[in-house]
């Protein structure tokens, strides 16, 4: 119990001092996550729109495996972006291991399979209610995908913010291709995760406060703006 | 599903263009006319439409009438290619297949708008017709103002009335000066006053040579648009005739009981 409300004085001091280090703690985790999460939606929404729109073979298999995805444990896919980065991997030369920009891989190959899936069942869904309407006005599955994904686009901000959430809260693809250098790769959760090896339960509690109020409050402001923009728009 | 009285074309002259009722639409068209040749359609081994074939040409508009699940949506769906029939053929004689495509448009029983603003809804359709960005706003304004829906033109669309969505799924259509304006119960849902100004609009495009095919069951309705009436029952067309003739004397039973409200479907 003492742990618990040292954990919240820790938080709140750490907050009230801007503390530096916390400071830029929680700017590359943004970074970091926001980046993954840009890049995820880059691929994951075409990517799930076309899975619900085009048929092909395999077509149920690809969602299979894309659905199977959304569980994907991060230390699996932070090995594996750490086989590929590491020096006598295929993209070793790049030498981007213990770099942000590997986080930022790791994360965005993490999260693309939720965005994708949940766009793809989005899209399926909107596509019974249009197909007839837009075929009629003359309108392909090509050219019906960015006008549903448009449509979408109030759904999809869940399925967005699971990503984030998802990217976020990770600890385990971050730790092994970021390495959590102290100035250089340390994130909110591998900083946790140190604390909670040294020892220092109650700062580790504290930056986990931190975390989940930045979460929090993201999901807040963007529910907010979703509800009023929905309200208008149906 | 085994019915089988033969299809009646009482008074229809050989090339199955209909006397006109009350006005006198332009007779010219890129795709017309229609020829349906032995059309049916089976879903999960149920015939839902069997061996239907007529031909329709510019003029008169044709109402196709009958009891609930007498496939009259299909057949509409069939004709304008929404849907792939099991057997027989929907050809479109005056023109090529993209060129038929883009002549024709329909405005469903219950209206699909996009989540946009009005004006957006009627420039997404123009825009998929590939017409200049720069023609577009002119066309928009004039439909929209010829629909009575101008002063919605920045609203958001599903936010609109029943019967404003509906005019709204009109003024879509009539924007892209179809040849060929299916209506599938484009009215089935409204009250009596939005019903009343659905039709005039469609009066309208007919007037100015949009040739209307719709259905209804809905006789007086019928009965106020119909050039000609194209009568389907469980999946077969019993009757194509003048409509005058078919509200007076309607050749087989099934269309007397209809109109009788007497039908078992």
């Amino acid at each position: 119990m003492n742990d618990i409300s040292e954990a919240f004085s820790t938080a709140l001091h750490l907050l009230i001092s801007l503390d530096a280090d916390l400071i830029e703690i929680v700017g590359l985790s943004l970074q970091v996550s926001l980046s993954a999460v840009v890049i995820a939606v880059v691929i994951g929404l075409p990517l799930g729109a076309a899975l619900a729109l085009f048929k092909f073979p395999g077509r149920g298999a690809v969602t299979i495996v894309i659905n199977a995805l959304m569980g994907l444990p991060p230390v699996v896919v932070g090995l594996v972006v750490y086989l590929i980065l590491s020096r006598s991997g295929p993209l070793g030369v790049l030498g981007l291991l213990f770099t942000p920009t590997a986080m930022i891989i790791a994360q965005a190959l993490l999260i693309t399979p939720i965005i994708a899936a949940l766009t793809r069942q989005v899209v399926a869904d909107l596509w019974v209610e249009y197909a007839e309407q837009m075929r009629s006005l003359g309108s392909g599955r090509l050219r019906a995908m960015p006008t549903l994904l448009y449509d979408a686009r109030f759904t999809l901000v869940t399925a967005v913010l699971a990503g984030f959430g998802r990217a976020s809260a990770e600890v385990g693809a971050v730790m092994i291709v970021g390495g959590n250098i102290d100035h250089v790769t340390r994130v909110m959760t591998t900083a946790i995760a140190l604390e909670v090896s040294k020892g220092d339960l109650a700062l580790a509690l504290g930056l986990g406060i931190v975390l989940i109020g930045l979460s929090v409050s993201i999901n807040a402001a963007t529910y907010s703006v979703k509800q009023r923009a929905e309200a208008v728009w149906t | 599903m085994t019915h089988t009285t033969p299809i009646s074309t009482h008074n229809v002259p050989a090339n199955d263009v209909m006397p006109e009722k009350t006005s006198t639409p332009s007779q010219s068209s890129k795709i017309l006319p229609l020829r349906v040749e032995s059309l049916s359609f089976t879903a999960k081994g149920e015939h839902l439409l069997q061996d239907v074939s007529f031909e329709l040409s510019a003029g008169p508009r044709t109402v196709i009438m009958g009891p609930n699940g007498a496939g009259k949506s299909l057949l509409l769906r069939l004709c304008h290619g929404l849907l792939e029939p099991t057997s027989g053929s929907v050809r479109w004689m005056g023109g090529k297949a993209r060129e038929a495509t883009m002549s024709q448009a329909m405005v469903f029983q219950r209206p699909v708008l996009l989540r946009r603003t009005v004006a957006q809804n009627v420039d997404y359709g123009l825009k998929l017709h590939d017409v200049p960005r720069a023609d577009r706003p002119q066309i928009i304004q004039d439909v929209l103002n010829r629909t009575g829906l101008a002063r919605f033109a920045e609203k958001p669309a599903r936010l609109l009335s029943g019967g404003e969505q509906q005019k709204l799924a009109l003024a879509r259509a009539w924007a892209l000066k179809p040849d060929v304006l299916f209506l599938d119960e484009p009215t089935a849902s409204l009250d009596p006053a939005a019903a009343h100004a659905i039709e005039a609009i469609v009066q309208t495009m007919h007037d100015e040579g949009t040739r209307i095919i719709m259905t209804t069951h809905d006789i007086a309705q019928a009965k106020r648009l119909a050039d000609e009436v194209i009568f389907v029952h469980k999946g077969r067309v019993l009757e194509k005739t003048p409509a005058e003739h078919f509200f007076d004397t309607p050749e087989c039973g099934e269309a007397a009981a209809f109109l009788r409200g007497e039908l078992r479907w």
